[in-house]
């Protein structure tokens, strides 16, 4: 397939404007190929909110301001996300794991999208979005599935295999496959936008280098937050079907 | 490279896109045309209204994304080649 690849990337013209599709920056680390631009700039996210984190509890004042007004606010919303789709008795466990995916998926798109990475150079690849590349998407719909898992069997027990013949036993093979296009769906769905937004502003860059692309950027920004919020509220919501009681009403979800 | 197997899977992105398009486009456009009804008939509700509204979009354009995945596959790292 290069010879597409190259029909693609030889449309350059500016040294910025470059289309590169499934090139890596391979690190070998025993016997595994790592994806090493995507650890890169997983790792600055996760310093920058570390940081920001250790920034905004230093010095906790009663009427906030600054950084941790910011971060009360962001606290406040995923704990709101996480007790609309959990519910009130059982949602403040979970809000950690529903905080670091939002958040870390939040921090990475729009990290993608506003950080001139392209200044950095690489030997091959480029740095970019982590969360466009299949692995980081996969592995954090994988998470959400053990942690669904674990929400159930840790509440019923055994019984939580229950679920899987309610309300009828016909059911069985339905459930039996949504537990595994749950984590499909979500990988793909996230790793499609965030990859779609980044190739949309690629070949506008291509087309017309200036000022055209922005306002496709900045809907670029809107959905890349969006599926953040999407990938955080379907796996609370996953989490809260697995430990939904079935004798109480059924909440939407 | 093969050549049948080239256009054939460049044909394949182009209709899996392509057609990938379709459903969810009806689908947004009668959400959004619903969306809009129950704003002009409750204009108080159009915060919550919108919310509901640009979650479910994101979620029938994640069907055209998946189109758009394959035809990724099929143009970048295609197994048949």
């Amino acid at each position: 397939m290069s010879v597409m690849l190259n029909g693609l990337t030889s449309f350059h013209f500016l040294p910025l404007a470059e289309l590169e599709v499934g090139k890596q920056f391979y690190w070998h680390i025993g016997n595994f190929n790592v994806h090493g631009q995507v650890l890169l700039t997983s790792w600055i996210v996760i310093g920058s909110l570390v940081l920001m984190s250790v920034l905004a509890t230093r010095n906790l004042q009663r009427v906030p301001a600054g950084t941790q007004n910011l971060m009360e606010y962001a606290l406040e919303f995923i704990r709101d996300l996480a007790k609309t789709q959990i519910g009130e008795k059982e949602y403040r466990p979970w809000v950690p794991f529903i905080g670091t995916l939002f958040l870390f998926i939040f921090v990475c798109n729009w990290a993608g999208a506003l950080v001139p990475w392209k200044l950095i150079r690489l030997p091959e690849g480029e740095l970019a979005a982590p969360t466009g590349d299949i692995n980081t998407t996969i592995a954090l719909a994988l998470l959400t599935s053990l942690a669904y898992f674990y929400a159930g069997f840790r509440k019923k027990g055994l019984g939580y295999f229950g679920n899987y013949v309610q309300p009828v036993p016909f059911m069985l093979p339905f459930k039996i496959i949504e537990d595994f296009t749950k984590p499909l769906s979500l990988s793909f769905r996230l790793f499609g936008n965030i990859l779609a937004d980044e190739l949309v502003v690629g070949v506008l860059v291509l087309l017309v280098p200036l000022f055209v692309p922005l306002p496709v950027m900045a809907l670029g920004l809107f959905t890349s937050a969006i599926q953040a919020l999407i990938f955080a509220t379907l796996a609370a919501s996953y989490i809260g079907e697995a430990m939904e009681d079935h004798g109480e009403e059924h909440g939407e979800h | 490279m093969n050549p049948t197997i080239a256009a054939a899977s460049v044909l394949a992105a182009a209709l899996a896109v392509g057609l990938g398009a379709v459903g969810p486009g009806i689908g947004q456009g009668s959400a959004a045309g619903r969306a809009v009804e129950g704003i002009a008939r409750q204009p108080e509700a159009e915060g919550k209204i919108r919310g509901t509204l640009l979650l479910s979009l994101a979620f029938m354009e994640a069907l055209t994304i998946y189109g758009l995945v394959v035809a990724l596959v099929l143009l970048f790292a295609n197994p048949f080649v």
